[in-house]
């Protein structure tokens, strides 16, 4: 999965050069070679393999980053095309091509923040405070809404007071998990991207 | 996609209408340029601007946005008069031989049942004849006056090329020409594939759009075979798999939908959904529907959804609307009615139509969250940005909680391609600051609720506490541990139906399809046509062995493909009745006496004769439809209706404004604009250098793509007095914008029923938030109105005007 290919092929390489290099008798200029040649960037960094995340060709892309990322400080360093995938076989749009200053945009959010009634600002608030209030303004609303049966008598158990539009750039496995709690609230006023 | 992005290569034809894939799909369309260069395929692009797909084309047609069903319908006129139908195909694979009741008609744009008070049809003579056995009655001669073939050719026989240029404003020797090439693929060795994107579904009548395409396709034999298909270019990268699992108002994962107030229990759920097959010997697949059901029931309440309380089906809200759709709960919202809001990567300000009456609605809610990697507009709504932003912020008392979730590059999970691949990707970056992963979002604000209901008690708290949740760590559910839900597991053991004594699959087992489902509760599986994903074997999505053997393009060990790693759907229609190829050189499967067998999974039961099981199977009558029963709002067969806001009458029904069957809210009926005070066909697009509102936030396609602008003609220019580079100001009943002009050549002035129409052309991609200039969007001015079937909104084809103006005021 992260196997740092071009890692591999650089000491590959070098092998090779000084093989020959020395057999030639030039080893005192392989070393000023090496002194003066700057180190090949990518050699040093994880691979990841990743699909763009824009439109539906799902372009194979493999990213490189430095650090660690259980440490979590991995950094996104490069991203090309997968020439092994084989919807776009490496190649990128001109969206694709420019990633990595999506992933470091200026306006990447860092902070939970809230803005409160009537205020011109948003303000830094700890995830503490920010989920034990949206859990609160959530259940006080279902509670005070929640229809359990309609007009007939029929069950029908929704909430239609509050709701919520899914993300289509998610992955499966996040939206499977939204699906989940968003139903067993009862929430009708749902949707996604797929609606417009 | 009924095909692959890699199996466009295999096409003789590509007509890409209702999309431009070369600049909204870059990479994909590098599919088309393969067929063109290697196989001679030709490329037919009808749109109404003269696009970059355009730009590589063999041919170019214009039309008129929002006429589309008008031209299909005249191809598959001129397809009908031409004798240009691949015979074969349509006798043995659609209804065309079908009886339809007695009391069906059609007249001045309207079918039998209209009531116009509803906007909603009778449609109980929408239906076929049935015989005494109970099955539908055919004429396989195709001389009975009732039957499919026969009441097709009367209904498209006003769709002449004289028709087709009045209403679309393509010339007719265009249209001809058009035809002529697409006429061509009705040949056997012959296919033509369907590219088309939002274009086509962003309509009143979008669905209707996409399903004239189909009835095409079908009658020219281009469904199921390599280089074919009906090819929906999806919009984002999950679009498919959110719409798969069901994100949706009215879906359950799968496909299956949400039960409605009239479905009291769950036996009259199910009275509803046996699907019994329709004609002799066929499949109809959907008689599983129970199993696909209980197993879904299963992965989200485990052992409370059981046989005793119906599988629990009281625990999911029933509807008593049609869907709460995001059109209908702005509408609410606007009327003060919803109190609540969250939107996780979505930013509906610049996404959905009238963004005054969004705003108006936003104002009205007591709390909002949203979930983004990057700043939205919507989460910043009350926010001041002058006239890209003109709100009162003290007087809006929204409280809203702006939460920063982790992007793709962070991330651990699969996405599902336009061709139904579902790819695992893996993170290689850490989140920025504080940011987290939705799934942690969601599982924080579900157990905090689930907590409160714990303590204090309330509102039916049942489904909430017996939602299945046995992830290893309950805060933050790991991927593979959702994904395994989705595939299926064995709750119990599951024995061989043939012989009780063998078990099929131990508890706590991975399912390995959908066809060891169960509807007694033995299996769980979150979304049925995704089992097979996440087997016993480990992970199929990450499967990465790009091996094609003999280079058809169907990388069958690549991920998983939905379903049962299938790579083009329908594909036993690529075969004749005996199980043959029809074209030998395109061969996916045939029959080779005992078995299907070939490159792909078969997409009917590997041993069902060819000549005894139709290849459609999920229609219980086992071949695809002409026409299309009661499944339609509109109707069996498509009719063309214009735009809600067009520049001319409807000519074939001039009474009709729009579709007659969609919903319009009455604030949003009293906002339509006519074409006397707004003459000018407005349509929005993406360029290549964005992507929606995302890119502006990157600093390279910001400065790709700087500044908001609008596309004018030449002759539209000079009846305006504006030059290149002026300011204009374009303004709907709903909302006034200004932008550059850019004057071009690719976008010219059609003439339509007698009258001369300009087109203008708006891009996405701006707002008040990133990297690029402030800038507007088209959906300050687009009309409030969606499609009859799906509620996508009308953003393609809607009236404007427009005047020269001074630039915005310097910020």
């Amino acid at each position: 999965m992260q196997i740092s290919r071009r890692g591999f092929i650089k000491v590959a390489g070098v092998g090779v050069a000084v093989t020959t290099v020395g057999a030639f008798g030039f080893g005192e200029a392989e070393a000023a070679v090496v002194a003066h040649v700057r180190p090949f960037k990518l050699a040093n960094t994880m691979e990841t393999r990743n699909t763009c995340p824009y439109c539906s060709v799902a372009c194979g892309i493999i990213m490189y980053s430095k650090g660690d990322l259980k440490k979590g400080d991995a950094t996104i360093t490069h991203i090309e095309g997968d020439a092994d995938h084989p919807t776009n076989r490496g190649t990128l749009c001109p969206k694709g091509a420019a990633l990595k200053d999506f992933i470091h945009s200026e306006t990447r959010l860092k902070y939970p923040m809230v803005r409160k009634p009537g205020s011109n600002k948003f303000e830094r608030v700890s995830w503490d405070t920010a989920l034990d209030r949206i859990a609160r303004l959530m259940k006080d609303d279902r509670d005070k809404n929640f229809v359990a049966k309609n007009a007939d008598g029929v069950t029908v158990n929704r909430w239609t007071s509050t709701g919520m539009l899914a993300a289509s750039a998610t992955t499966n496995e996040t939206a499977w998990l939204t699906y989940k709690v968003a139903r067993s609230l009862g929430l009708l006023g749902f949707d996604n991207q797929a609606r417009v | 996609m009924t095909n692959a992005w890699t199996d466009i290569k295999n096409t003789d034809l590509v007509v890409i209408m209702g999309g431009n894939a070369a600049e909204a799909h870059p990479c994909g369309f590098k599919w088309v340029t393969e067929a063109k260069a290697n196989r001679g395929a030709k490329l037919i692009v009808v749109d109404p601007r003269y696009t970059r797909s355009a730009s590589v084309a063999d041919f170019y047609a214009p039309i008129r946005q929002g006429t589309d069903i008008a031209f299909l319908l005249g191809l598959i006129n001129y397809c009908i008069l031409n004798d240009k139908i691949q015979w074969d195909y349509a006798k043995a694979y659609t209804n065309i031989s079908y009886l339809v009741k007695d009391g069906f008609a059609y007249k001045d744009g309207l079918f039998t049942g209209y009531d116009p008070v509803k906007r909603d049809y009778d449609k109980s003579t929408w239906d076929y004849q049935v015989g005494p056995d109970g099955y539908v009655l055919a004429d396989e001669t195709l001389q009975h006056p009732r039957c499919v073939w026969n009441l097709l050719k009367e209904h498209v026989s006003i769709y002449t090329p004289e028709m087709v240029e009045r209403i679309c404003g393509t010339p007719k020797e265009k249209f001809l020409k058009v035809a002529s090439m697409i006429a061509e693929t009705s040949s056997k060795t012959k296919t033509m594939t369907s590219m088309y994107a939002l274009g086509w579904t962003q309509h009143s009548k979008g669905s209707q759009n996409i399903r004239t395409m189909a009835m095409l396709q079908l009658l020219l034999g281009n469904i199921g075979v390599r280089g074919g298909g009906m090819n929906a270019l999806r919009g984002h990268s999950n679009i498919q798999g959110l719409t798969d699992i069901g994100l949706m108002s009215n879906l359950i994962p799968g496909y299956l939908n949400l039960a409605t107030d009239k479905e009291k229990d769950f036996a009259t759920y199910m009275s509803t959904r046996g699907f019994k097959p329709l004609r002799p010997t066929q499949m109809s697949y959907w008689q599983n529907y129970k199993k696909f059901f209980v197993s879904f029931q299963k992965a989200m309440f485990g052992d409370a959804a059981k046989p005793e309380n119906d599988f629990a089906y009281d625990y999911l809200p029933k509807l008593d609307v049609p869907s709460y759709d995001m059109l209908r709960m702005f509408e609410l919202m606007h009327n003060g009615k919803i109190n609540g809001y969250i939107c996780q990567g979505f930013n509906p300000l610049l996404a959905a139509p009238n963004r005054k009456k969004l705003t108006e609605a936003f104002s009205k809610l007591k709390f909002m969250v949203t979930m983004d990697p990057l700043e939205t507009e919507t989460s910043r709504f009350w926010e001041n940005h002058g006239e890209h932003n003109d709100v009162d912020t003290a007087s809006i008392q929204t409280e809203v909680y702006q939460l920063p979730t982790t992007c793709f590059a962070e991330e651990e999970g699969a996405l599902v391609n336009s061709g139904r691949w579902l790819q695992w990707h893996w993170a290689g970056g850490s989140p920025p600051g504080e940011a987290k992963h939705d799934t942690w979002i969601m599982a924080q604000i579900f157990l905090r609720m689930k907590k409160l209901y714990q303590a204090e008690g309330g509102a039916f708290p049942d489904p909430i506490m017996n939602l299945t949740w046995n992830y290893h760590d309950a805060n933050e559910p790991e991927p593979e541990e959702l994904a395994k839900e989705l595939n299926g597991y064995a709750v119990a053991d599951v024995k061989d139906p043939a012989d009780a004594t063998k078990t099929l699959v131990a508890a706590g087992k991975q399912l390995s399809g959908f066809g060891q489902l169960q509807d007694d509760g033995s299996t769980a599986c979150g979304c049925w046509i995704y089992s097979g994903c996440f087997t016993e074997a480990g992970n199929i999505m990450a499967k990465r062995d790009n091996s094609d053997p003999e280079d058809v393009g169907l990388f069958p060990k690549w991920a998983f493909s939905w379903p049962a790693n299938r790579r083009i759907l329908y594909n036993r229609a690529s075969a004749d009745i005996t199980g043959k190829a029809w074209d030998p050189s395109r061969k996916i499967i045939e029959w080779d006496g005992a078995k299907w067998a070939g490159y792909d999974v078969p997409d009917i039961a590997p041993t069902a004769k060819p000549d005894v099981v139709g290849p459609f199977i999920m229609n219980p009558e086992g071949t695809a439809r002409l026409f299309a029963r009661g499944t339609m709002r509109e109707g069996p067969f498509p009719v063309h209706y214009e735009p809600f806001e067009a520049p001319i009458k409807n000519v074939i029904a001039p009474g009709i404004r729009g579709n007659p069957v969609v919903r319009v809210f009455k604030d949003d009926a009293e906002q339509f604009g006519n074409s006397d005070e707004f003459p000018l066909a407005a349509t929005s697009y993406r360029l290549t250098e964005h992507f929606h509102y995302w890119t502006k936030h990157n600093r390279v396609n910001a400065a790709l793509q700087p500044e908001f602008f609008v596309e004018i003609s030449y002759e539209l220019a000079d009846e305006k007095g504006v030059k290149a580079g002026d300011w204009v100001r374009v303004w709907s009943k709903r909302g006034s914008i200004k932008a550059k002009a850019v004057v071009t050549r690719r976008i010219r002035p059609l003439i339509c029923d007698g009258k001369k129409v300009h087109v203008v052309g708006i891009p996405l991609h701006w707002g008040f938030t990133g990297a690029a200039r402030k800038g507007f969007g088209p959906n300050t001015l687009t009309p409030f109105v969606g499609d009859a079937n799906s509620d996508t909104p009308e953003f393609k084809a809607w009236l404007v005007n427009l005047e020269k103006t001074d630039g915005p005021a310097v910020s």
